[in-house]
Order: structure tokens, then sequence, then C-alpha cells
């Protein structure tokens, strides 16, 4: 059996079997990891020793006939913005590049009581911001596909290492489609659940009301697996919402009857790539065959999602960021005249262009005598975004389209376009700015042979119904079969 | 020149919680141990959320409940960002434009006039403390320090309308404002501790050729006992009264900016604080950490049924239906909830408020003193004080009596015992200090006397009264419990009579 590039239900039979020890299935994706990272650069920091003495303690429970986690033996990437006690937490930022937080943050409290083995902390934007990864000031990292295109981003190193077959499960976090959208273009299984699904406690904020934390998986049982671990009410984060988390990995399998797919024309409008819209195009036929009914919609908003999103990410980011000043920790400049000098210097080297960028838009949009017209208003269009969704859910049970307008791009291609770069999240940021649930999953190859995503919404926590609405269609295509050449 | 004083003073109260406001840290003084009062949370670290507090909030409705505010049923936190050392997030949790209460008053009594007056108060609203910044004082330029114990502690701030017309008055306004706080018990008020600092804002309105004009605004802060918010103030008025007279034309509000002081209570002069002048955009917004707080009427009922009676409507009831007089009233409100709650339990046990407040504000102040201690860890109860001096009211025993039992007591209270009330007339008993009521039997023994003390008892028929002394003292030794004035009444009867 090819343990590295095995699923998350596959390598969990392969143990419960015998065939396997979790210390194989660990070393294994540890040898990929040593022979392909050196090409896709998605991992900042990997433990070897750790994950083997994790990997060997669940194989002692096993043999001794303790009871074992749901996750017992998996390799888990973790992005390198939630927080890991002892373990360098960087966010992929100069700032942070030597901080080791002093506490887990909770979805890592619940990876290590599920017995999960976490193999490595992986590249993203710096904090979170950007969409292919290239903002990262310690790591480039590649499309497992074609190392010439970006991963996409900001959970670039997450879905490349899914991707690559150095991890089966992987975490990421989504502000505006962080997730989904490298989900899309590494052909890999991402989730965002409903904001309040998973406590943010210990993932480093970007924009916290829109911040969420999600699964990568190269199925979506995997997801369904995953997300049934990570989910749950935490007293430490208010945001979390107290409501029962159903046993994903049970129903997954099961069709939904009388499926309403609902399409947005906004999703696919000018700009969207051929190749994209014929993959969508098939994909609503698969659901059309098995007797699903296809609603066409509107969300008459989407025109203002970017302008909305940029205005309040970076609004919150402003003030979230503001705590990076040199003084308590992360980096401080060695040169300052005066305390105000001290924190202009820190921050001047400690960020990189779009972070910078970021905050003094967020800056601006909440100064005053500009804030009610820029964020306040911003707040009050969100409102508009979401009743467009909660209207779409009353004839519908999921909305389907592409995850993001074309296939990945090329590193570099960008760069200098910052604002073109920010259009393209037109269909991932909706969820975000709504807090609803949505998934990518492979639907397609372009003609360049990069993957295709398809995106799915759904309504506040039925992240049930989003993953079985996901898996009707995976079981009829052989797209999340498909691997990279790099990983065979 | 004709003017008025107008002052507006800004309150912070630290709240009396176990926890932090928005982790489980511990709410404690505890300058010696810097920095071990902190968790991921107060320290701002990456990842760290806040969860309130839901008991700090339930303290600052107690107390807008007692200041008459009116409480929003819903209210949110917003952040005010700014950078400072001690605050480590770069923003405070605070309530900027929906505070959970506001609109309310406190009444004044001013000793100087004796006039009762209501000062408004805008508003009340909670938010975190910062830390404190400690730099090196001894001019050699070490690293400046920062203690983060404090950071995170739950503060609310209380701002007032500009109602206050004189230095006196912010003053008094300031000390019944303590005394309510501490009454219902949301802070201890600790001046020195900085449980409780204020900031006030002072000008003048000034009559000049017909109309009234103001001075500019100054802001004075961080004052931190009572003595120098009156003596700050005060200072200041003057100054801004000389300024006006040197330049009516220019030294008006609007022509001159606001000005930001300190005060110097060693040389008793304000200071222009170095700062920026340009008002500081703090860019509130509204904390998406945090969730709206909501507060049902059920909850504030409950909340209401904790209230004591307050401090104002005590000394009122001290004065008029216990006969204290306003100074003795006074004296006993400002010693704190638990020392008037006992001198109401010995009163009421006694049955007359006179006779427990002479005992409060000697006896059992003095031994209170000595042993340093507060009233709740004073070993006599109220229950048994009370009983003892019932005795002294009914005659039954001497007020010299008394205190050689209130000795006895409070030596078997020292010493663990558990005192009851039955051991007021057990001490009476064992000592036979019980007054002679028998005065066949006070009649007899005096005679006896006389009989002894023949010269004496001449000197007494012939008018020495002061003769009558010794003769009291040998009558008194016989009988241990007698009223001396009655005996001496009697032995001068017999001998004029
Ligand atoms: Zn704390």
């Amino acid at each position: 059996m090819q343990l590295s590039g095995a699923t998350a239900s596959q390598l969990l039979e392969a143990m419960d079997s015998g065939e396997m020890t979790a210390a194989d299935i660990v070393r294994a994706h540890l040898d990929a990891i040593a022979s392909l990272d050196e090409s896709v650069g998605t991992f900042l920091s990997v433990d070897a020793e750790a994950a083997l003495t994790q990997a060997a303690e669940v194989d002692r429970k096993r043999a001794a006939g303790e009871p074992l986690g749901p996750l017992a033996g998996l390799p888990v990437a973790v992005k390198d913005n939630i927080c890991t006690r002892g373990r360098a937490t960087t966010c992929a930022s100069r700032m942070l590049e030597n901080f080791v937080p002093p506490y887990d943050a909770h979805i890592v409290e619940r990876l290590n009581s599920a017995d999960a083995v976490i193999i490595g902390k992986t590249n993203l934007d710096e904090f979170a911001m950007g969409s292919s990864t290239e903002n990262s000031a310690l790591k480039v990292t590649r499309n497992p596909w074609n190392v010439d295109c970006t991963p996409g981003g900001s959970s670039g190193g997450s879905a490349a290492a899914v991707a690559a077959a150095l991890a089966p499960l992987a975490i990421g976090s989504d502000t505006g489609g962080s997730i989904r959208q490298p989900a899309s273009f590494c052909g890999v299984v991402g989730m965002k659940p409903t904001y309040g699904r998973v406590s943010r406690y210990g993932l480093v904020a970007f924009a916290s009301s829109l911040d969420q934390i999600g699964p990568f998986a190269n199925d979506v049982a995997g997801a369904a697996l995953l997300l049934e671990r990570l989910a749950g009410h935490d007293a430490r984060d208010s945001t979390s919402v107290d409501c029962p988390v159903p046993a994903y990995s049970q129903s997954v399998d099961q069709p939904l009857e009388g499926l309403r797919v609902g399409v947005v024309q906004e999703y696919l409008g000018e700009g969207t790539d051929d190749d994209v819209r014929s993959a969508i195009e098939t994909a609503i036929a698969v659901y059309r065959s098995q007797g699903a009914e296809i609603v066409d919609i509107s969300l008459p908003h989407t025109k203002y999602a970017v302008a909305t999103y940029y205005l309040i990410a970076c609004s919150e980011a402003s003030s979230n960021l503001a705590r990076y000043d040199g003084i308590h920790y992360g980096h401080r400049a060695e040169q300052f005249e005066s305390l105000v000098d001290l924190y202009a210097a820190s921050r001047e080297e400690g960020f990189g262009d779009e972070v910078k960028r970021r905050i003094m838009l967020g800056v601006y949009a909440l100064s005053e005598g500009y804030s009610d017209q820029y964020y306040v208003k911003a707040l009050k269009v969100r409102r508009l975004i979401r009743n467009d969704f909660d209207a779409a859910f009353q004839n519908v049970d999921v909305i389907v389209g592409p995850t993001f307008p074309t296939p990945a791009f090329r590193i570099g291609e960008l760069v200098d376009d910052p604002l073109q770069m920010y259009l393209s999240d037109i269909c991932t940021i909706g969820a975000n700015l709504a807090g609803i649930p949505g998934i990518s999953i492979p639907c397609g190859i372009s003609a360049s042979g990069l993957p295709i995503g398809l995106q799915l919404l759904a309504g506040p926590f039925e992240e049930e119904k989003l993953l079985r609405a996901a898996r009707m269609f995976e079981r009829e295509t052989d797209w999340h079969t498909r691997r990279p050449s790099l990983s065979q | 020149m004709e003017y008025t004083t107008v002052i507006g003073l800004e309150v912070h109260v630290q709240l009396l919680t176990k926890s932090k406001l928005f982790c489980g840290c511990e709410n404690l003084f505890n300058p010696d141990n810097p920095n071990v009062q902190t968790c991921p949370v107060c320290l701002g670290l990456p990842g760290a959320l806040p969860v309130m507090n839901r008991e700090a909030f339930r303290l600052s409705l107690k107390t807008s409940l007692a200041l008459n505010l009116q409480i929003a049923q819903s209210s949110k936190w917003d952040r005010k960002q700014y950078y400072y050392p001690d605050l480590p997030k770069a923003y405070q949790i605070s309530q900027y434009d929906l505070p959970y209460s506001s609109e309310g008053c406190v009444e004044i009594t001013v000793p100087s006039t004796g006039k009762t007056r209501r000062v408004g108060l805008f508003r009340a609203h909670l938010e975190e403390d910062a830390g404190k910044n400690i730099h090196d004082e001894s001019g050699r330029g070490g690293d400046s320090q920062v203690d983060l114990n404090r950071c995170g502690t739950p503060l609310l701030e209380i701002v007032s309308k500009p109602d206050i017309r004189s230095a006196e008055e912010a003053r008094v306004f300031l000390e019944e404002l303590r005394l309510l706080l501490w009454y219902i018990e949301v802070s201890d008020c600790n001046m020195q501790e900085g449980s409780l600092r204020c900031d006030a804002n002072v000008n003048l309105h000034v009559q000049h050729n017909g109309e009234t004009v103001a001075t500019p605004i100054v802001e004075i802060k961080n004052l931190n006992s009572f003595r120098g918010v009156e003596a700050a103030l005060e200072y200041e008025i003057r100054q801004q009264a000389k300024k006006f007279e040197a330049d009516p034309e220019g030294y008006r509000i609007g022509k001159v900016p606001k000005a930001t002081h300190g005060w110097n209570a060693d040389r008793g002069v304000t200071f222009e604080q170095r700062g920026k002048e340009e008002a500081a955009d703090y860019r509130y917004f509204p904390d998406p950490d945090l969730c709206p707080v909501t507060v049902s009427d059920d909850e504030i009922a409950e909340i209401r049924a904790t209230l004591c009676e307050f401090p104002a409507s005590r000394r009122h009831r001290y004065v008029s239906k216990l006969g204290l007089s306003d100074d003795v009233a006074g004296v006993i409100i400002d010693q704190g909830r638990r020392y008037a709650d006992y001198f109401e339990a010995v009163a009421s046990e006694c049955g007359d408020g006179k006779q427990a407040a002479n005992w409060m504000t000697q006896d059992v102040q003095r031994e209170l003193n000595e042993r340093k201690v507060e009233i709740t860890e004073f070993s006599i109860p109220a229950a048994v004080l009370g009983t003892l001096l019932k005795q002294i009211v009914a005659g039954e025993i001497t007020v010299k009596s008394g205190r050689e039992v209130f000795i006895v007591l409070l030596t078997e209270g020292d010493d663990g015992s558990e005192l009851e009330t039955s051991r007021v007339n057990e001490i009476i008993a064992e000592k036979g200090l019980k007054v002679e009521q028998d005065t066949g039997k006070i009649e007899s023994i005096i005679d006896t006397v006389v009989t002894r003390n023949e010269k004496a008892a001449e000197d007494v028929r012939a008018g020495k009264l002061q003769a009558v002394g010794p003769l009291i003292g040998q009558v008194m030794r016989e009988l241990k419990g007698a009223d001396a004035s009655a005996v001496r009444q009697m032995i001068i009867d017999r001998l004029t009579k």
C-alpha cells in the first residue's frame, strides 16, 4: 500500500487491520516531506522526532488495548498561524519568526486529544494576508501541479502539503477564501465552517469577525472526519457557538433527496476562465443527473462584496496587528531613538509590504472623519450581503459555482497588481461576510493541466448538508483521485 | 471679578472581583511581585481571546443602580486604540458610544453652606485597566519596565456632568461617591492603591462687561487623594481668574487650546503636562471578539435586591431617629458599612443610640486602633456589647462597672472564646457589680460608715460637702455595685435632714 497519498479512511483502516502501524504511516509521510518538500516548500517547520514519538505512543496504546482517539496516528499539517505550545508559530512573518507560544490553540488541543500526529507547521501569506502564499516572508511555496504556479493562499502550505501527499489532512484558516481558494488551486478538498463552529482560540487573528479554522483533506470523507473533531463549543472564544456537532463522518455518504442547487449568476461573470466555466457547467449537470433541482438565483449585493470585505478585514487587521510593537514579544528593532521610534522601526522591519498596505488601509478606514464613510458603511453592506444569502437559502439547499474565476496563476504574475488579486476573491468572500459554511472540491483539470475547484455554500450550521452534497458529486467523479505527477 | 466655577469629574474605580475582566487571572494589588498575575489573554499574546467576566458586569450594574443611572438593555464593547508599553494589545477594551448605563445623579451635602445639591452623571461604563510602567528614577538611565499584574483588571469609569460649582463640592462629591461604592461593596476605593482615581475638568464662567465669558477648560489628571482634588482645583481656579484678569480678551475658551495639567501635591501647584495638544484619534470600533452584553429586567431586580441602605440615608436616620449629632453620625458612617452595621446592632439591642455611639467612638474605636483590626475582626459581638450597654442604660450597673465588664469580655474574646450575650450577666454576677437597689440595705451601710467616721460626718453636717467623698468611697466599697450619685445624695440627706 502506498501510504503517502492514501486517504484518512484508508490509513485508519490499514491501522485497524494491523496492516500498518502509526509509525509506518508517519515515517512514510516524513520521508515524502524529506524528498519532495525541497521543491514544493510547504512546511515552515517539521518536528520529525516529536511526530515519531507521538506515533509510537499511538501504537503502544493500540497494542495495550487502550482507547484511541478518532484521528489516531493520522498525520496532520497545521497552518503556522495556529499556536502550538513550545513550538514556533511564525505567521510567516519576520515579526514572529522567533515567537514560541506558551499555549496550544483550542484546535491543537483537540487534535492532540484525538491522537492525531501534528507533523509540521505550514507556510502561508504573512499573517494570512494574501491569495498566493507569495506574501510569506520566510519561504516560497509552489503548486505541486506546476511549480511555476502559486498554490493559492493564504493557506497555500496546507493545501500544497495535501496535494503533494505530504499529509492526508491539514488545517487552514479562511478569512476571505484562504482555505477554499488554495484547495481549488491544488486540487484538494478544503472547507470553511460556519463562523463560530470552530473555536478561534489560539488562531492568530487577522480579521476576527471573518476568520474561521477549517480542514483540508484529499477527499470529502477526510474533511468530514477532521471537521467533526475541530468543531464544538469552546468557552474561551466568546464567538464560539454552543450547538451540537453532528457525526459528519457517519452521514457523509448519504445522498440528499430532493436537493435544490442554486446557481449564482454573479459568480460566473466576466473574467471567468472558459475551462472553469465548462467544468462548473459539467458539475451542475452531475447534480441534475442525480435528481437535483437546479435553480438560478441572484445575490444582488455581490458587486459590493470585495470592497466591503477589504474595508472590514483591513480595519480589524489594523487593530489586531497593533500589538506587534516590539515591546513584549516579536521583532524589536536594534536601532531606535525614542519609544515612538522603537514602535515605528520594529514594525517597519517586521512587516512585509502587503501587511503594511492592509494596516494602512484599515487605519484610514477607522480614522475619525472617515469611519462613517468606510467602516460603518461596510458593516451596513455586510448586513445586506447576509440578507441576500438568507433569502437565497429560502429557495435552495446549496449554492454551487466556481471557487475562483481561474485556475492557479503563475508565481509573480499578480504581485504588482494587488487590486486584481483582491477582485478575484469575489466568489469566496461572501461566505465570510455572511458567516456561512463553504467547501471547495476538485471538479476538473484545465487545458494547462491545473486543477479547478467547485465551491458549494450552505446556510449557517449546515455543514452536514454541505458535506453530503459535496460527496454526491465526488462519488460520481474521479477528480479527487487525480494526483500531481510530482508525488507519483 | 464675579464668576461661576464649572467642574466636571471623571472617576475611575477598580472593581472588587476575584478575577480580571476578560481572563481568569487574579485581580489583586500586588506591586511587589510584578507580572505574576498574567496569562496569554492579558499579556495580549497572538491568538488569545477575551471572555467577559459576568461578575464584573454585575458589580457595574449594582453601581449604576446606586447612582440612579439608567441601564441599557444592550451594550457593546469597543476597542480604544493607542500605543503604550503598559497596553500590550495596543488597544483597551472599553465602551464608547453604547455604554451600559447613562443619566444618573449623586446627592451631596456641602458642609460650608449646609445645602444639599444634586450632581448629574453623564454615564458609567466598564473597561479594562492598563498595566503599569516602571521607570528608573535613580537618574542613571536604567531600562523602563512594565508590570502587567493590573492589566485587564475591571475598571469602572463614572463621568459627572459639569454640575460642580466649587473645589469643596468636588471633594464632597468624590467622598460621597467613594462612601457609596464602598458601602455597596463594589470597590474598596483605596486611593493609595489606586482603586479610586480622578481627573477633573475645570473652567470659569466670568461676568464681564454684561456678558458671560468662559475661560479655557483645563483637565487635571490623576488626582489620587480627596485633599489633592480640592487643593488642585482651588489652585487652578485662582490661576484661571488671574489669567482672565490679566487678559480678558485672549484668555477665553476657543482662543486657547484645552490644556492637560498634572498636580504636584508637595509644591501645591499644577503643571502643564507634556503631550500632544491635538485631540488623539483612538479609532474606536466594536470589538469583534466579544458579543454585545444584554441585561434582563429580572437580573436588574435581582441585583437591586442586594443593595443595602445608602450611607447618606443612614446618616440622616442616625440624626433624626437615633438623636446623634451630625458630626457623630458622620464619624460612624465614615468608618464603613460593617462598622455602621455593628453600631446599629448595638444601638438596637441597648435601645439608646447615643450610648451606643459613645461606646463606638470611644471604647470600641480605641481597642480597634490598638489592635489595628477592622470591626469585622473585633472580638466582642455586637449583640454582646448591646446587652452590656442595655444594663447600663437600665441603671442595672454603672458605666464604670460597664467598662470593667467590657475589659473582661475583650480579654475573653481575644483569647478565642465565643462570647454569648448571657456572659454579660455572668460577669456582672461574678464581680458583684449589680447596682444595689435595696435602699434599706444601703441605708444600714451608710449608718455603719457614718458611725465609723464621726469627724467627717460632723464636717458634712457643718456644710463642708467635700467631706462626703471619703464616705461615698467607703459605702461603695461595701456595696460593690451602686450608683455613686444616688449614694452621695442619700448620705447628704441622712446627715443634713
Ligand atoms: Zn490574564
